[in-house]
């Protein structure tokens, strides 16, 4: 039985690559991609499931690192912002203004960029019920759905 | 951040579960069951629980079944409202899950964290106790298989130390026709003012509701027999809350179930 007890080091798969993270079982991921591995795409906001900030990938899909433990992504693939690496999504997000302030922009390229993967045919009542999951304040969706649109409608070869 | 510390166990039995769990309280670390953890996360985060040690049961594969065997279909209690979505084995329980929360956190909350939540919701309790559902309960003498009502009042109700591991339903009545309706007060994200599931088996319909009290409920069968109108069986069951008034509520029901009932087809 894997345990973690007191501080510990656990493996992870961040981006590719595996690393030795020292960290206490009661660290959420969130806290240990900013605060131990510098990756600090990954943004606290309402750190309560609420806002979506804090979106990263795990095994490929959306996952709110507030809401889930270091601990728990031992044996799982972890994908940050710092790993999509010029994305289609990243540059349609600019061609089509789906950010302002940006704080919320690691969130929704996470979301993004994984409902393009998995349903490269999405329809509109998809592509909402995923965007749901995230929160903009300042933007609007419809610059964002017009991103995501924009690079379903190239299929999975750029996705 | 959470605020103070506490240990983790990844067990991979039901058994070494069972048994870590019941060393743990008996050395004094208050164990809880964890598997999405959304929820214990977010009040250990604020301070409103807290926990010396949790043991997570997403690693046994008995809390993750999925599967169609012997005539029922079986449902870990680590499967994720997703999993359970995407698998199409119960169409209402699937539909039901898909409006819990939103889609991402879907990906995280599981059958059995939010069956046994705090938040009095606990809206996938509903298909199970429509459709003739049963509990597979660990206890210290093994799995035991009890009738899900039994186990699930408004609440999910366990000895300390046992934990529900799965649960399966008759494959007939998962394919029953169903009808899933959930009104919010503004958001479609949100907790719901009511949730209605029902089936019709035969010319007979069941139906239950969440939100409309202060926990998930059956709506009587008289209820539904004169139709709509008369949901004012259900009048002193109706909760005020944020969301809404109680007889806003009675009136939101009135209509969800004339909905459900023209829906299914009966008149």
């Amino acid at each position: 039985m894997r345990s973690c007890t007191g501080k510990c080091f656990l493996e992870l798969e961040v981006n590719g690559r595996t690393v030795s993270v020292a960290a206490k079982p009661s660290d959420t991921l969130l806290h240990v991609l900013r605060e131990k591995l510098g990756l600090t795409g990954a943004k606290p906001g309402c750190e309560n499931g609420d806002c979506g900030a804090c979106t990263v990938l795990v095994d490929g899909m959306p996952v709110k690192s507030c809401l889930m433990l270091a601990a728990e992504a031992v044996g799982h693939a972890v994908t940050t912002v710092e790993g999509l690496k010029d994305a289609p999504i990243q540059t349609a997000f600019v061609e089509q203004w789906g950010f302002q302030c940006g704080y919320c922009t690691s969130g929704f390229l996470m979301v993004c960029h994984a409902l393009a993967l998995h349903h490269p045919d999405a329809d509109d009542a998809l592509i909402e019920t995923w965007l749901q999951s995230n929160l903009c304040r300042c933007t609007g969706y419809a610059e964002i759905r017009a991103a995501v649109k924009s690079i379903l409608a190239d299929g999975p070869r750029r996705a | 951040m959470i605020p103070f510390d506490f240990d983790y166990y990844a067990p991979e039995t039901t058994g070494e579960a069972f048994n870590c769990y019941a060393k743990l309280s008996k050395a004094g670390k208050r164990p809880v069951w964890y598997a999405g953890g959304t929820e214990l996360i977010s009040m250990a985060r604020v301070g409103s629980r807290t926990f010396g040690a949790v043991v997570d049961l997403k690693g046994v594969p008995d809390c993750t079944r999925l599967a169609a065997e012997r005539g029922r279909i079986v449902l870990g209690a680590a499967l994720t409202l997703t999993e359970i979505a995407r698998s199409g084995l119960f169409p209402l329980l699937g539909s039901t899950a898909a409006r819990i929360a939103d889609h991402t956190i879907q990906g995280k909350i599981t059958l059995g964290g939010n069956l046994a939540g705090t938040i009095q919701y606990r809206e996938s309790a509903l298909p199970l106790l429509l459709c003739g559902a049963r509990a597979h309960v660990m206890t210290a003498g093994g799995v035991e298989k009890r009738p899900f009502s039994q186990v699930f009042s408004g609440r999910l109700h366990l000895e300390e130390g046992e934990f529900l591991a799965a649960v399966d339903v008759p494959e007939r009545e998962a394919a029953l026709p169903h009808c899933h309706a959930k009104r919010t007060r503004q958001d479609k994200i949100d907790y719901p003012l009511v949730t209605l599931c029902a089936v019709r088996d035969g010319g007979s319909v069941r139906c239950a509701v969440s939100g409309y009290g202060s926990a998930p409920l059956l709506v009587p069968a008289q209820a539904l027999a004169g139709g709509a109108a008369v949901c004012g069986e259900l009048a002193g069951e109706a909760a005020d809350s944020l969301s809404g008034s109680g007889a806003y509520k009675r009136f939101v029901l009135e209509n969800m179930v004339g909905q459900a009932l023209a829906n299914l087809g009966v008149k």
